[in-house]
């Protein structure tokens, strides 16, 4: 839409007229300590990362926060940031031909050499598209030129990127750490050459964990399925597997510190990433294998050091699974130990329903308000066991005697319905255990007692053992919250549920082909944007999309997948094999549940997949088995693997 | 045990660019945390919710700026006032200036019940035809009449100062006014923009000072 490259001055000059007439114009200043600024005109390679949502949102945002702070520690590199505008500010830039800029220096993203999306769910791909286009930068992939910034992608919903691959020139499937900065030495060397945009786009191809989806083409069986990817370009890697770090590099301290209120205010640490629970539906639990964790001191100096630069007074302590970080006494030890007293607030979230949990919170927590947040996702044993999450409602309703009695007030649950071969007696069950609990709080605290049942609906992810399982329909759905509302009429009970039609929108986009592109572009063209924001989801404009595209929207929701069907993400290896996944989807139907994978190895895969690292790596690092050096191991073929605390015994992987 | 002694200090500040869209709340909030960079020990108050003893004297209304805002902020323990003032400067963000910071008696009364009025100097962003004779107009009235969330109220009595000042080197024209603050009687620049015959939004508007009663 902006043919020229509008420069910063310009666009100050045309913000100072619009900020005052706009809501929280906060969002779109920058300017807040720790933010860094470097000279445009001698910095050799200019990057913009882009968090498609608001900026209240995406500063919470911790995978780009990383990226950022790693970016910036190069000479040769400036890394800014830019979020989408809501609804009011859009409509005044696009009145004042303001283009989408960055919040460090004002410069329009257009003028950027690298412009990076986080995608970290998929009701953000309008939003994209949106930025794209309030950036002057063209939409599609195909139609960029060596003028236009390099547009590339990542975020756990990358992990299918087909819907979105028109769009994107580079997908980064996996950890960004080691590979944006790969990214960034290959396009100087392009620069340098001064070679087409076809030349970068394959170059980028051949790092490892990059998916250039330009150098593919999809095929589809007759009866819509698809069929396979076909590479067009030799040395195009198929399939593409996904990037990990061996060790979490030095978390970042530096965040920058919003100067309004935004969603997390406060220093994020990541104490683990991965986890070995196994839970069938968690997205996350499957494609951040393997679990690899902080040491506790690590996670204590990092605390210190990121109080010292941001002096928020907040602290959450980030993982899949706290309660399974190993040294979790210790840490929440030596956490109240060195920061107890400076009215700080420390978050320990996804703990374990046990009274361990609450002994942890309780050495943590100075306040009690908030509530204490429990996820049993299922209320009847016998789903808890086909999601692959066993916990006894006896455990649970102990944990909740525990919760009221030592002060809190407040309790929340999480639940889904939706989940395979789920019953209405199976989401009666959701409503009767918060009465139990409930029932158990008034017990302890009497009439304080407070109840959050938090109940989404399930959408099957791609790389999970559900990944072959249909989507309840809306009428499902409406009947199993029916239920959920008749019998949850309490005062004292909050209920929180998803609107049908939302899941179904992320249902689609989450399982999508190649063929969602056209959609996503056809409801971007019909004003779908915020599809994560109830009061812009526009569930018409997707299904005039899919209309006009052709497409069936119960295609891609709530047909049953044959168990060999080819997936058109099956070319993204996450290193847990589709075999393994198959296998395990198979014994949830049968009621069988696994163990956490610490105490068993199940040989999902990731460790044949990253063999050679995990021999670099050995050790407590990972809490995979390790892996035998390769001169030591017998037939070819076999890599042996050895049992930490279990001697001499191996299993095959 | 030695009995720790509280300080009070008053510390004198600008609010810049950086931060014009920063809202009263979220000012405080930025002051918090400027005092736990510094790792300067702030006083809390006692209760089930300790909040930070911070009291800004008076509110400036979003997208102005200001080189004229007071804060009191309690220490826990005495310190000296130099280190004090070393570290803050050094903890604050881009949004904000100090430009001098005294230690007060503890009992002094608090700063907003001191504030009397306040002084504006507005930047007109869009050309102004006959300003002059806008400025005489208002000057003139005996009295301005005016609706405000649903309350009217007059205006003039409000307005203690209105003069014009030379217009900016791209010829914008520049007014200065002092407005009253005082509880129940606060006179909105805004407002007195809005009843020149202009557009608020298309002005800057800078706070120059705060009177006080007693400082």
């Amino acid at each position: 839409m902006f043919t020229l490259l509008l420069s910063p001055e310009e666009i100050r000059r045309r913000l100072e007229i619009i900020l005052p007439t706009v809501q929280k114009p906060g969002r779109y200043t920058g300017g807040e300590i720790n933010q860094v600024v470097k000279d445009w005109q001698t910095t050799l390679t200019k990057v913009a990362f882009v968090f498609p949502d608001l900026y209240d949102i995406g500063m919470s945002n911790l995978g780009l926060a990383i990226l950022y702070e790693l970016l910036n520690q190069r000479t040769d590199t400036l890394a800014e940031r830019a979020y989408m505008p809501w609804a009011d500010m859009e409509e005044a830039m696009r009145k004042a031909q303001v283009p989408l800029y960055s919040l460090e220096t004002k410069h329009p993203l257009a003028g950027f050499d690298i412009v990076g999306f986080s995608l970290p769910y998929e009701t953000i791909y309008t939003n994209t598209l949106n930025a794209l286009d309030l950036a002057g930068i063209p939409l599609l992939s195909q139609e960029r030129t060596v003028d236009h910034p390099l547009v590339i992608a990542g975020g756990h919903a990358a992990f299918n990127p087909e819907p979105m691959h028109a769009f994107i020139d580079a997908f980064v499937i996996g950890e960004g750490e080691e590979v944006i900065q790969e990214i960034v030495n290959v396009h100087q060397d392009w620069r340098k050459l001064g070679a087409p945009r076809q030349a970068l786009l394959q170059a980028l191809s051949r790092l490892d964990g990059v998916y250039v989806p330009a150098l593919y083409s999809a095929h589809y069986c007759p009866d819509g399925t698809f069929s396979h990817l076909e590479k067009l370009f030799e040395d195009a890697p198929l399939p593409v597997v996904k990037r990990i770090v061996p060790v979490l590099p030095p978390p970042p301290t530096h965040f920058i510190v919003p100067y309004i209120e935004t969603v997390h205010n406060r220093i994020p640490v990541e104490i683990m990433r991965g986890c070995t629970r196994g839970c069938r539906f968690c997205h996350a639990g499957m494609i951040n294998r393997p679990v690899r964790e902080r040491p506790v001191e690590e996670v204590v100096q990092t605390i210190e050091q990121a109080l010292k630069n941001t002096g928020f007074e907040e602290i959450g302590l980030l993982s899949l699974s706290s309660s399974d970080y190993t040294h979790i006494l210790e840490l929440v030890k030596a956490v109240s130990a060195h920061f107890s007293g400076k009215h700080l607030g420390i978050s320990l979230p996804s703990l374990r329903i046990e009274t361990f949990s609450v002994e942890l919170m309780d050495a943590l927590k100075e306040s009690r308000h908030g509530g204490f947040t429990l996820a049993p996702e299922a209320a009847s044993e016998r789903m808890r066991e086909i999601i692959n999450k066993p916990v006894s409602t006896e455990n649970l309703l102990e944990t909740a005697r525990a919760i009221y009695s030592r002060g809190w007030t407040t309790i929340k649950l999480y639940f889904m319905i939706g989940h395979p071969s789920e019953t209405l007696e199976d989401v009666q069950a959701i409503a009767d255990l918060c009465k139990t609990v409930l029932a158990e709080g008034r017990k302890v605290i009497g009439r304080r007692a407070r109840l959050n049942a938090g109940v989404s609906t399930f959408v099957p992810k791609p790389h999970t053992p559900f990944q072959w399982v249909p989507c309840d329909t809306v009428d499902q759905i409406l009947a199993k919250q029916k239920i959920l509302k008749h019998t949850l009429r309490d005062r004292d009970i909050k209920l929180t549920w998803t609107h049908p039609e939302e899941t179904l929108l992320e249902a689609w986009l989450s399982r999508g082909d190649r063929r969602l592109a056209e959609v996503i572009y056809q409801a971007w063209k019909r004003g779908a944007k915020f599809d994560a924001w109830q009061e812009h989801f526009s569930y018409t404009a997707w299904l005039e999309a899919f209309e006009a595209v052709g497409l069936d929207t119960t295609f891609y929701t709530h047909r049953p997948r044959l168990i060999d069907e080819a997936f058109p993400w099956d070319h993204i290896s996450t290193g847990v094999r589709k075999k393994y996944l198959a296998q395990d989807y198979l014994s949830s139907l049968q009621g069988q549940t696994r163990l956490d994978c610490r105490e068993q190895c199940f040989a999902c895969g990731i460790l044949p997949a990253f063999a050679e690292m995990r021999t670099q790596h050995p050790g407590d690092l990972w809490k995979c088995p390790e892996v035998t050096p390769k001169a030591s191991r017998g037939l070819p073929g076999l890599q042996p693997l050895v049992l930490p605390g279990v001697g001499s015994e191996t299993v095959k992987i | 045990m030695n009995e720790v002694k509280p300080m009070r200090l008053r510390i004198f500040f600008h609010k810049n660019e950086a931060m014009r869209f920063t809202g009263h709340l979220d000012l405080h909030k930025t002051w918090e945390r400027i005092f736990r960079r510094a790792g300067l020990p702030l006083a809390y108050s006692q209760g089930f919710h300790p909040q930070p003893r911070l009291n800004l004297a008076c509110a400036l209304p979003l997208g102005f700026t200001s080189q004229g805002e007071v804060l009191d902020a309690w220490l826990e323990a005495s310190l000296l006032l130099e280190n004090v003032q070393a570290e803050l400067a050094k903890s604050a963000p881009p949004g904000i200036t100090i430009d001098k910071i005294d230690e007060m008696d503890l009992k002094v009364p608090a700063l907003q019940t001191q504030v009397y009025s306040s002084e504006y100097e507005i930047t007109f962003l869009t050309p102004v035809p006959e300003l002059d004779q806008k400025l005489d107009e208002i000057l003139a009235a005996k009295s301005l009449p005016r609706q405000r969330r649903d309350r009217s109220y007059d205006l003039k009595p409000l307005i203690e100062d209105l003069q014009r000042l030379p217009d900016t080197e791209e010829g914008f024209g520049r007014i200065l006014t002092r407005l009253a603050a005082r509880e129940g009687a606060t006179g909105r620049p805004e407002e007195l923009i809005d009843a020149l015959g202009l557009i608020p939004s298309q002005a800057r508007v800078h706070r120059t000072r705060l009177f006080f009663a007693e400082l």
